[in-house]
């Protein structure tokens, strides 16, 4: 008993972490229809803005609860300087090009951005660390479950993803922005000539998948080593995640990930032989039963 | 027609290539070697990148002569080296081409490098093809030489069965009461080579032991939140690691504030270069190894000296790891390699009165040796290094054995300090020639 219950902590706590790296990756193509293979890369500069702000922090003196507002800055951060930078400079020209151009553009912009984090931040893996050893992993203390010890900073991940899944939800159902971008999500053509700001609208959703990512980088920050390469293992992820869920489905992405982090944990804990491949097989069960993913609206057939 | 002329003219072109290499090789100006290693990626901060400092502080006290006996001669025989460094991130299929390129295009005299055992193992078959001197930098898996036969490929480090078999030595010497065994280790070919040593180690010599969970994380996975659980609620004595890299460091960040190793031991079997990275962060009681009699486990000696020494003038005063280590065995094994190939020259030319021309052939004898002069000088050799002596036994005299030491941790006024060493001989910690390594351990340890 107190190891299932031990598999549904760990599921929920890293099913979390893969929504809140998956949903902005799943935004931007539900939007935009761009498979965006740079988002593993703007979470790995939410990563190091992170490192490099939260030192800053630390080496000022100041008191270690505020490492979170660094966090929360830097995922801003990355969303307001890198988002406007690569949608008004790069992908704004590319616009109506078939997806798989799409997809190279955004793996070449990858590449660019791996290089430029050696450029700045070098290869040398980095740490979120105080002067005494402080962690914002470990610093809100812990909590038992089942004989184990978690982190509250677990708590945090699920709050955040909880928090971000919703105002999502909510936004796009109950806001007049949402309700616009639900028409062009529906059809680009139309909804540019009903007078709908098309470009405005893909300006602000690529920010706010940005900041996403950002987000998730800056999270794990604190649980990880910083390393350039960080977003290449990451992107694989979240694919998965919301290939199995539907591209470009919300609810879609959060069943996705809770599957996968359900059947991760249980893999470790009853069987760890198959933990690299449970993943896979989840996807691929997902696949044959439902080629387009859970949540896969049908396709409006455009002649 | 087109086609034809300019066949024709590349053929030519070619041809021209082919005549005018002898005469570039017979004005040699310097020994060129590649030198592949992590410059990039998760593997690049605790070895790639301590590798690589190693090198070129090695290079640039080799060429001004400042090494100690037995290493004064500058360079390598006098020539100076020329170091071509390449990045190992990208994986197998990537390092073959570059291996290739390094080979064929920069036209490098000796390659040396590869620390992942995946490059290792791609690298291997393209060295014979290639008839390139190749000299393995830090890789582990025992498999290169138990499962072939290479001429032109070295391993100048010990292979990382003595890592597991020694690591179970210190432990049952220091812990005989251990019951409970887990481990958590990389999903990939050193990960698996290095558990799968471990568990049989310790299934001969303290039959009864239970394995109680063995966990094989994705390289890279980053996240081990439900591993720990795992671990945890295994309840074991000895939790086993061959984690490095980001990986380990992820690992102990994530475990430490989980009170993981309150109840279980921790053998980090390649955990030295973190010590010095993660303070506060290894608890006290761990049980580390350097692969070999390497860093803090170095016996004191001129040649270790010369290393922390000219390794923490390129470094910023950090001091040299095991891979640095493994670099100075690389580098010295070639040169020593080279400098006994050129004096047997020397001593088997010189004219004992009768010989005509004897001005040629004393030419010819002061050449720098060839690579096959070099292979035959280096293979079944001993030489002197940072880390001891290192003797070329196995694999045909083309893999290393040197001895081994294991010690616990302590951290003392936030450094953590290794204490109660233990050595452990190459012949107790290495199966003997043609024998594999999980079927020695299996054997009893049968010499």
């Amino acid at each position: 008993m107190s190891q299932f219950i031990a598999v549904l902590v760990d599921g929920i706590v890293y099913s979390s972490w893969l929504f809140i790296i998956a949903v902005g990756l799943t935004l931007i193509y539900g939007v935009m229809k761009i498979l965006n293979i740079a988002h593993g890369s703007l979470y790995a500069l939410g990563a190091f803005t992170s490192v490099t702000l939260c030192g800053l922090w630390f080496n000022a003196g100041l008191p270690p609860m505020g490492s979170y507002l660094m966090l929360l800055l830097s995922a801003i951060l990355v969303g307001l300087v890198a988002g406007p930078v690569i949608e008004r400079g790069l992908l704004r020209f590319m616009y109506g090009k078939d997806e798989v151009v799409l997809v190279l553009v955004t793996y070449a912009l990858f590449l660019i951005l791996e290089d430029l984090i050696k450029l700045i931040w070098g290869v040398d893996p980095l740490f979120i660390t105080g002067p005494g050893g402080e962690s914002p992993y470990s610093l809100l203390g812990n909590f038992e479950v089942a004989g184990l010890t978690y982190p509250n900073y677990n708590l945090v991940l699920i709050a955040v993803a909880v928090a971000t899944g919703g105002a999502l939800a909510w936004a796009l159902a109950r806001t007049r922005s949402g309700k616009l971008l639900l028409a062009v999500i529906h059809d680009r053509e139309v909804s540019a000539a009903l007078g709908i700001n098309v470009g405005r609208i893909y300006f602000v959703t690529f920010t706010i998948g940005a900041m996403l990512a950002g987000v998730g980088g800056a999270l794990t920050a604190p649980t990880v080593s910083v390393v350039t390469g960080m977003g290449a293992e990451v992107i694989v992820l979240a694919f998965a995640v919301v290939v199995i869920g539907g591209l470009g489905s919300l609810p879609g992405a959060a069943l996705g990930a809770l599957i996968v982090g359900l059947v991760r944990a249980a893999a470790v804990h009853y069987l760890p032989e198959v933990e690299l491949f449970s993943i896979y097989f989840v996807m691929a069960v997902v696949l044959i039963l439902r080629p387009k993913g859970l949540f896969s609206g049908a396709e409006v057939r455009k002649i | 027609m087109i086609a034809k002329a300019l066949g024709t003219m590349l053929t030519g072109i070619a041809l021209a290539a082919i005549a005018a290499a002898p005469a570039v090789a017979q004005q040699k100006a310097s020994v060129k070697v590649g030198f592949v290693t992590f410059l990039s990626g998760p593997a690049s901060g605790p070895f790639g990148v301590p590798a690589r400092i190693a090198a070129e502080a090695i290079v640039e006290s080799l060429n001004a002569g400042k090494a100690p006996a037995p290493y004064q001669i500058k360079g390598i025989g006098g020539l100076p080296i020329e170091l071509v460094v390449i990045d190992e991130a990208g994986g197998a299929t990537k390092q073959v081409s570059e291996y290739r390129t390094l080979v064929q295009r920069q036209d490098v005299d000796i390659v040396i490098g590869y620390i992942g055992s995946g490059d290792c193992l791609a690298i291997a078959p393209v060295a014979e093809e290639l008839k390139k001197l190749t000299v393995l930098l830090d890789c582990g898996t025992p498999r290169v030489f138990e499962e072939g036969s290479y001429k032109y490929l070295f391993r100048t480090r010990p292979h990382a069965t003595m890592d597991a078999v020694a690591a179970t030595m210190y432990l049952l010497d220091n812990r005989p009461a251990v019951k409970r065994i887990a481990g958590i280790n990389q999903n990939y070919a050193y990960g698996q080579d290095s558990w799968n040593d471990f568990e049989a180690t310790i299934q001969v010599m303290k039959p009864g032991v239970d394995i109680v969970t063995s966990q094989m994380p994705k390289f890279g996975a980053g996240q081990y939140g439900s591993e720990i659980s795992a671990l945890h609620s295994a309840n074991a004595d000895v939790v086993h690691s061959s984690l490095w890299g980001g990986d380990l460091e992820a690992f102990m960040l994530q475990a430490q504030p989980r009170d993981l190793f309150k109840k279980s031991v921790l053998v980090l079997v390649a955990g030295e270069p973190y010590l010095h990275r993660l303070p506060g962060k290894i608890p006290d009681g761990t049980i580390v190894g350097a692969r070999g009699t390497n860093g803090v486990f170095a016996p004191d000696s001129p040649l270790k000296r010369w290393l922390v020494e000219t390794y923490k003038g390129k470094s910023g005063g950090v001091d040299p790891n095991y891979p640095a280590y493994s670099t100075a065995q690389a580098f010295l094994g070639v040169k020593a390699a080279w400098e006994r190939a050129a004096a047997k020259k020397v001593g088997s030319a010189i004219p004992m009165g009768a010989a005509k021309n004897v001005k040629e052939e004393m030419e010819k004898a002061y050449q720098p040796p060839t690579q096959e002069e070099v292979i035959a000088a280096f293979e079944k050799s001993t030489f002197d290094t940072p880390s001891g002596k290192v003797h070329m036994t196995l694999g045909k005299g083309h893999q290393a054995v040197t001895g081994t030491a294991y010690g616990t941790t302590r951290l003392e006024n936030g450094v953590v300090k290794v204490g109660n060493i233990k050595y452990y001989d190459a012949d107790r910690v290495t199966p003997p020639e043609g024998v594999s390594s999980l079927d020695w351990i299996r054997s009893g340890f049968k010499r």
